[in-house]
């Protein structure tokens, strides 16, 4: 008798047990990047929960998040546009919208994803329910030349700020129509080669390959055009041969000071935000291609090009010095910090793992296996302007 | 110096007469090498090039892109770099030779 209630209530449970409810708010995704999957994450349990597969060619890859963090909009190489659910974990629609992608953004209101291309040079803007194509902007600098478009970033309003790395402009293209966006175009200096914006949308930044600097465009007064800043920065030095290009985004602002990677020293810049001028440089031990603060601003974490990318330097910003300098792996290729930056994930391609860090004591936590990991993405973008 | 440009040239000849073919030269890395070479040209030229050599911020390096080229000067950049351009010299990593050597991989297709 026992034993046939008991099998009754365990038929009923079953009947019963709709999908299990749970938040998105502490879930990620690692992009294995030679192997066109990613591998979805649990930062609460620090495990992977699933893997997904069939995204392409993901050797240069980034995520965005929906805002109620429960899809992912990966951008691939090939052009792949991937929206994937995190709590069911499958493919929900691909799309392939270019020959060869750099990454993308989500705008203010959630509805307008739009992705940035090196070929054809330009932007496409896809409904983030359907991943319809809702209109597209060529990156046409000269009658019939193209240029690559780097740094896309969203700022307010459902516009995009974007710079042009032939053209040398910084663009802001505005999708309130989405159908019928228009754009804004803005002198920007030599060979911008990646992007970023403020925390507060306020200010939209272009690193400059061809010439020393950095160019500004205050979005919240763009008739004002865009400046430059930084500009005597290591004038008259030889500059050191750049392996990889420094990333901007991911940038943050720490205690009203901004980290930025210098390009061809192997330093980060400190930069006063109320005057944007350089108020320090700090010595790192290679070309930075990630300067990354903890949410808290409290530390910058570093990574390097190559032949340094097995190292880690993290400066303390109230200190303004490096104070911890470690080699966790080969290939440190990304990082991302738990919502509140009390763990770090750090990418070690070559080794096949990511691995898990206190960001209080630096002691490892834990790995994750994965096959050439590259970027890690928490679902934590999806309330961040310009992730 | 005088005896790396000597093989380089050497290497040069060998590789120009014989075209496309594969041609058997005496200064082909070993097999270690190989690996480290392929590895790095996927990897961290990569960063720029892209890992499948469809090209990113760099252009592609596949041979439809490159049979225009002459090969000297493909050598010449990957080693001493191009001014004015993002592309660094890699001559600190590897020999004007085993420049040559990815060159000529590169044009006939680039390995796993």
């Amino acid at each position: 008798m026992r034993l046939f209630f008991g099998l009754l209530l365990s038929l009923l449970l079953t009947a019963c047990a709709g999908p299990q409810l749970r938040g998105s708010g502490d879930l990620g995704l690692i992009i294995e990047r030679a192997s066109g999957r990613v591998t979805l994450v649990d930062t609460t349990t620090r495990q992977p929960y699933a893997r997904v597969d069939g995204l392409g060619d993901l050797s240069h890859a980034s995520a965005v998040y929906s805002r109620d963090g429960r899809y992912a909009f990966v951008f691939g190489r090939d052009g792949g546009l991937t929206k994937i659910d995190m709590l069911e974990a499958k493919v929900v629609k691909r799309v392939i919208q270019s020959g060869n992608a750099i990454g993308g953004s989500i705008s203010q209101d959630g509805r307008i994803v739009v992705a940035q291309n090196y070929t054809p040079g330009g932007i496409k803007a896809f409904d983030a329910a359907t991943l319809e194509l809702l209109s597209e902007v060529p990156a046409e600098y000269a009658p019939g030349k193209f240029s690559k478009v780097v740094g896309l970033a969203d700022s307010a309003g459902n516009k995009f700020a974007y710079a042009l790395f032939e053209g040398g402009e910084i663009r802001v293209t505005d999708f309130s129509n989405p159908h019928q966006p228009t754009t804004q175009r803005f002198p920007a200096g030599s060979q911008p080669y990646d992007g970023l914006v403020t925390p507060d949308g306020r200010y939209f930044l272009a690193g400059l390959f061809g010439e020393d600097g950095v160019a500004m465009l205050d979005l919240w007064q763009p008739e004002k055009g865009a400046r430059k800043i930084l500009g005597k920065y290591g004038r008259g030095e030889e500059k050191l041969p750049v392996f990889k290009m420094p990333h901007l985004r991911g940038w943050s602002v720490a205690q009203g000071k901004a980290y930025l990677p210098a390009i061809g020293r192997h330093e980060v810049l400190v930069v006063d935000v109320a005057t944007w001028k350089e108020v320090g440089r700090i010595p790192v031990r290679g070309q930075p291609v990630f300067v990354m603060a903890r949410p808290d601003g409290r530390q910058v974490w570093v990574n390097f090009a190559f032949p340094d990318n097995g190292k880690m330097d993290v400066i303390d910003t109230l200190a303004g010095k490096v104070v911890h300098a470690f080699e966790p792996g080969k290939g440190i290729l990304h990082m991302e910090f738990t919502p509140r930056g009390e763990n770090v994930w750090l990418s070690a391609r070559d080794d096949n793992k990511v691995l898990i860090y206190d960001t209080a004591t630096f002691t490892r936590l834990g790995e994750i296996a994965a096959d050439s990991p590259s970027g890690i993405f928490f679902t934590a973008r999806a309330n961040r302007i310009g992730f | 110096m005088l005896s790396s440009r000597l093989v380089f040239a050497l290497f040069w000849v060998l590789t120009a007469t014989a075209g496309n073919a594969q041609p058997t030269i005496a200064v082909e890395p070993d097999a270690v090498r190989q690996k480290e070479l392929v590895r790095l040209v996927r990897q961290d030229c990569g960063s720029c090039h892209g890992m499948t050599l469809h090209g990113g911020l760099g252009p592609a390096l596949l041979p439809a892109t490159l049979q225009e080229k002459p090969f000297e000067g493909l050598v010449a950049t990957i080693y001493y770099g191009r001014p004015g351009t993002p592309m660094p010299p890699w001559k600190r990593f590897m020999s004007e030779a085993e420049a040559a050597w990815i060159v000529q991989k590169l044009m006939s297709g680039f390995p796993q």
